[in-house]
């Protein structure tokens, strides 16, 4: 607990002169969730890619385990644990399941040049790594991803990056397209990672989902970390009015009200 | 049925080996209809019985079967690795300038300038890689599409294959010498009626399909072919496998350059154009879903021999071969709603039985 797993300071990234991401910082621990919260085009996405190394941040540093990193591509974020599961679990439908599992991952057997994709055991592998995450429906490896249902794709994508070692999880609105039951087990799963020891960041809009399982949270505005808070310092109604732009509400409240008479918006 | 199962399963938790052998069963009845070459299975057996009936004993002879066999061959060599490259997403609309050029780079090499055939035959599949690699990296770097990338090159390649042939041989037909060795391996008639290239397209056809199903590669080129963003996340090198996948397809083309001329002791300029729509259509109607992403290589095998039963077995009927252009439009539109079919049913994981 005493050197955080994964830091970022002061980082910023600007393109062609608009700043997308301007000064944030933020700390992830080990077994800890950090919900990132913000409305669409806050910047939550761009802070993604800074962590995943898709972009390189214009100014700031990434530091992991006290180290500082720089990442050239997403290898090197995966290299060193990091890994992001997107709205779809980046998952391929006409796949069978252990081929998804497995992408990019291959087990193999045999001498070159007859060396082959184990699928025997990359079956195995990915329906008891699947079993392990309460996804009891899949029995055989050789199912096509995309005969499972949002939640089960999602435990498919957080399966295999728990499996390959991930030490910090970054789940992109991950409870976004799934109904209230799968979005609770997708939560549960969450929870399962951060009993593991693993640093989940948990990027969403919806803060019922992010109070339900966060430490601590940071709220995104226009590129800006515009407060950040440990579980319990804030209530729902503090949360949802600081991401709706509470100013910008009170503003539009008082124009509607010149225009129309007393105007309350609930 | 397959929704049951695991249900079962959960309430007895040592499930009997009686029980699990029934439900396997069950699956892989099932499990056949949602493979991707099923829809290309019917089709092949759907022709070759019309054929069977109205094309009657020609059709069934020898003779009948070598002349359907030699297009399914020579089809099949090409259509093997453009399924590899559709898989992946991507299109080669090239391989029937390759297809001449790589004849008539032959046909200049060893018959005009008189070098060994072997020098020749070189040539030819050089000229392939080549083909290929400039197709692959244009595609990689341009960002544009692949399937103009590709039929850029089989014009320009159509154009240089035409008015480099005038200019050194002053013809568009340039004869080569006899090489019975290298004609035994390529281009010779098994029993005066099998072309040798039907054992080239079943060699390629093993190898292929050891790829695609059995080797990490093959799992590279569906992921890519699905999505390739998620892939190159995932770590696979996206553009190294599409530019070889583009080698592979010209080299293909190429050898069925090699194949014809040594068949038929010369080049034409024109020859192979037909290959171009004929693999798209052999790789589609066997089970290839256009897009990228899906397909089998049993299946591209049925659709070459689906193709060459519909082109070959029209002679046999006694009909205005005209007739067959008509059969192959009809049968490329059925066997792609056939496959979309059981697509759909293969995603529906059994679920679509429950419903119904």
């Amino acid at each position: 607990m005493t050197t955080p797993l994964l830091t970022l300071k002061n980082v910023s990234k600007s393109f062609a002169g608009n700043h997308a991401l301007s000064d944030i910082s933020l700390e992830v621990n080990a077994g800890e969730v950090l919900c990132l919260l913000g409305d669409n085009g806050a910047g939550k996405s761009t802070l993604i890619k800074v962590l995943s190394g898709v972009h390189k941040p214009s100014a700031g540093t990434l530091t992991v385990n006290g180290e500082p990193v720089v990442f050239d591509s997403p290898k090197d974020a995966g290299d060193v644990g990091i890994a992001t599961v997107h709205q779809y679990g980046g998952t391929f439908p006409l796949m069978s399941v252990a081929r998804n599992f497995f992408v990019g991952k291959e087990p193999t057997k045999g001498v070159w040049p007859f060396r082959y994709f184990d699928q025997k055991k990359a079956g195995e592998i990915t329906v008891r790594e699947m079993q392990k995450l309460g996804i009891t429906r899949v029995t055989d490896g050789n199912r096509l991803a995309g005969a499972l249902s949002g939640g089960e794709r999602q435990s498919l994508a957080i399966a295999r990056a728990v499996y390959f070692g991930a030490k910090v999880l970054i789940l992109d609105e991950p409870t976004s397209a799934l109904g209230v039951k799968q979005a609770t087990h997708v939560l549960r799963l969450i929870m399962q990672a951060r009993a593991q020891g693993i640093a989940v960041i948990f990027v969403t809009h919806n803060v019922t989902h992010a109070m339900a399982v966060g430490d601590q949270f940071a709220v995104l505005i226009h590129g800006r970390k515009a407060d950040g808070f440990r579980k319990g310092e804030r209530t729902r109604e503090q949360i949802t009015d600081l991401m709706a732009g509470g100013e910008a509400m009170a503003e539009l409240e008082a124009d509607l009200a010149t225009l129309t008479g007393t105007v309350k918006i609930p | 049925m397959t929704t049951q199962a695991p249900a079962g399963g959960k309430t007895t938790s040592a499930q009997s080996p009686a029980t699990s052998t029934v439900f396997v069963s069950q699956r892989s009845f099932g499990d056949f209809f949602r493979r991707p070459e099923t829809g290309a299975l019917v089709g092949t057996l759907l022709v070759f019985v019309f054929f069977a009936v109205f094309g009657g004993q020609q059709f069934l002879s020898s003779g009948g079967v070598a002349s359907w066999l030699n297009i399914a061959a020579e089809l099949a060599i090409i259509a093997l690795p453009v399924a590899l490259l559709m898989i992946a997403g991507e299109f080669d609309l090239s391989v029937g300038s390759v297809v001449a050029s790589s004849s008539v780079t032959l046909a200049v090499v060893s018959g005009t300038w008189g070098m060994p055939m072997i020098v020749g035959i070189f040539a030819a599949l050089l000229l392939g890689v080549l083909t290929g690699l400039v197709n692959g990296i244009m595609v990689a770097r341009t960002n544009v599409p692949s399937f103009i990338v590709t039929l850029a090159m089989q014009f320009a390649l159509a154009g240089l294959t035409l008015g480099l042939a005038r200019v050194l041989t002053g013809s568009t037909s340039i004869p080569i010498p006899n090489d019975p060795a290298l004609k035994a391996i390529f281009g010779t008639l098994i029993n005066g009626q099998f072309e040798v290239a039907i054992f080239w397209a079943i060699g390629i056809a093993i190898v292929v399909a050891w790829i695609l199903q059995m080797t990490k590669y093959g799992n590279w080129i569906f992921a890519i072919g699905g999505d390739a963003v998620s892939a190159r996340a995932s770590g696979i090198p996206v553009v190294g496998t599409k530019v070889a996948l583009f080698v592979a397809s010209s080299v293909g083309a190429a050898l069925v350059g090699i194949i014809q001329t040594l068949l038929y002791n010369g080049a034409q300029t024109g020859t192979g154009q037909s290959f171009v729509f004929n693999s798209i259509i052999a790789v589609v109607v066997g089970g290839v879903l256009l897009t990228g992403g899906y397909g089998s290589v049993v299946g591209v095998m049925l659709g070459c021999l689906t193709f060459a039963i519909v082109n070959q077995g029209i002679y046999y009927t006694g009909w205005n071969s005209d007739w067959a252009s008509l059969i192959l439009g009809i049968l490329l539109l059925a066997a792609v709603l056939m496959n979309n079919t059981f697509r759909r049913l293969a995603l529906s994981g059994g679920k679509a039985k429950a419903k119904n």
